[in-house]
C-alpha cells in the first residue's frame, strides 16, 4: 500500500496519520499542494487535518483549488482509495470530491474531546477490521463539522448507505445528545457514490497507541491495508 | 480622449434563506443582551471589493460571476450578488 499524505500551508496533522499508516505497514510519502501529480503507483491519497490557508473564506475552500486536487480527483475517478480528515473533509466537500458543507457547529464552540461513532458499514475499503454497528473510540478536534447538506442529497447518501460513521454514545446508540456539532442525521463521515473515497471530522488517527489512552482508530488504517 | 478606468465591484455573499446561521444567532442575542432593542434577525454574510483591469461591463460581469461559482461562494448554501462601480 502506497499512501501519499499531502500538505497544504496550514496543514498539521499530516504527521498523525502518516505514523498510523506506517503503523499499519503503509510506505508513506508526503505531497506538496502545488504538485502536480501523485507518485506512481499511489494506492491511497490523504488529506490530513489541520487549518488549510487559515480556514481564510471557508475550511477546505482555497485546498480544494489547489492544483494537486486535480491529480486527487483524476485518482479518485480511477477508482483510486482517497481520505479526508477533519479539515481534508472539509477539502473533499469543497473540492466537489464529496457532497454537502460541513458549517460552524451549532454550539459555536470548538469542541476538542474524545467521541464514539458508530460503524455504519464494514464492507469498505475503510471499514473492513470493524464490524457493523461497532462503537469505536476515537476524538474530534473541529470548529466546523457541522454536516449539512440538501434533503434530496441526504436521502441519496442515507438510501445508498454512504454514510460511513455517525456520532454515538458508548453503545453505539446514535441520539441527538450524542451529537457534539449539529451534523444532521449525527453523520460524521460519509463516502462517495463508489465507497473509493472517505471524509470524516473526527481523528482515528489519534487513537492508535495505548499511551494515549486507546487504539480503536488503528481498525481504519488496518483496513486499509487489507484492501 | 479619456484612458478606459478601472472597474471596482463588490460581491456580496450571503447564505440562502432556511440555512442554520449560528454566527448569526450569536450575534443577534449578543445585541440584545448589549441593550440593543428591536433586532428580530441576524444573518451574517462576506463582502468582496474587488478591482478589474478595464473592460466592458458585461464581460467584467462575466468575471466575477465565474469568480463566485469558482471560489467566492460555495453555492450549497451561498448566494453571491455583483455590484459594479466604475471607476
Amino acid at each position: 500500500m502506497k499512501a501519499a499524505v499531502i500538505v497544504f500551508p496550514g496543514s498539521n496533522r499530516e504527521g498523525d496519520v502518516a505514523r498510523a499508516l506506517k503503523q499499519a505497514g503503509a510506505d508513506v510519502t508526503t505531497v506538496w499542494h502545488a504538485d502536480t501529480e501523485l507518485p506512481p503507483g499511489t494506492d491511497l491519497a490523504v488529506l490530513p487535518g489541520g487549518f488549510s490557508y487559515g480556514d481564510y473564506l471557508r475550511c477546505g475552500a482555497i485546498a480544494g483549488r489547489a492544483s494537486v486536487m486535480d491529480a486527487v480527483r483524476a485518482h479518485a475517478a480511477r477508482g483510486g482509495l482517497v481520505l479526508g480528515i477533519c479539515n481534508g473533509f472539509q477539502i473533499l466537500c469543497e473540492s466537489g470530491l464529496l457532497p454537502g458543507v460541513l458549517m460552524r457547529n451549532a454550539g459555536l464552540h470548538f469542541i476538542c474531546r474524545r467521541q464514539f461513532l458508530r460503524v455504519e458499514r464494514n464492507d469498505t475499503a475503510f471499514t473492513r477490521a470493524y464490524a457493523a454497528g461497532q462503537a469505536i473510540d476515537v476524538a474530534i478536534a473541529h470548529g466546523e463539522g457541522n454536516y449539512v447538506a440538501d434533503e434530496e442529497t441526504l436521502a441519496r447518501l442515507e438510501g445508498d448507505g454512504r454514510v460511513a460513521f455517525r456520532y454515538a454514545d458508548r453503545d453505539g446508540a446514535v441520539t441527538p445528545a450524542a451529537n457534539p456539532n449539529g451534523s444532521l442525521n449525527n453523520i460524521a463521515g460519509i463516502y462517495s457514490e463508489k465507497l473509493n473515497v472517505l471524509g470524516l471530522m473526527p481523528h482515528p488517527e489519534n487513537l492508535i497507541d495505548d499511551l494515549v489512552g486507546g487504539t480503536d482508530g488503528r481498525g481504519l488504517f488496518q483496513s486499509l491495508l487489507a484492501a | 480622449m479619456t484612458n478606459p478606468t478601472k472597474i471596482r465591484a463588490r460581491v456580496t455573499v450571503t447564505l440562502k434563506n432556511g440555512v442554520l446561521d449560528p454566527q448569526g444567532k450569536a450575534i443577534e442575542s449578543a445585541l440584545t443582551s448589549l441593550g440593543v432593542e428591536g433586532v428580530e434577525g441576524v444573518r451574517q454574510g462576506k463582502l468582496f471589493d474587488i478591482e478589474l483591469a478595464p473592460a466592458e461591463a458585461e464581460r467584467a460581469r462575466e468575471l466575477l460571476t465565474a469568480a463566485c461559482e469558482k471560489l467566492l461562494a460555495n453555492t450549497v448554501i451561498e448566494n453571491y450578488r455583483i455590484e459594479l462601480v466604475e471607476g
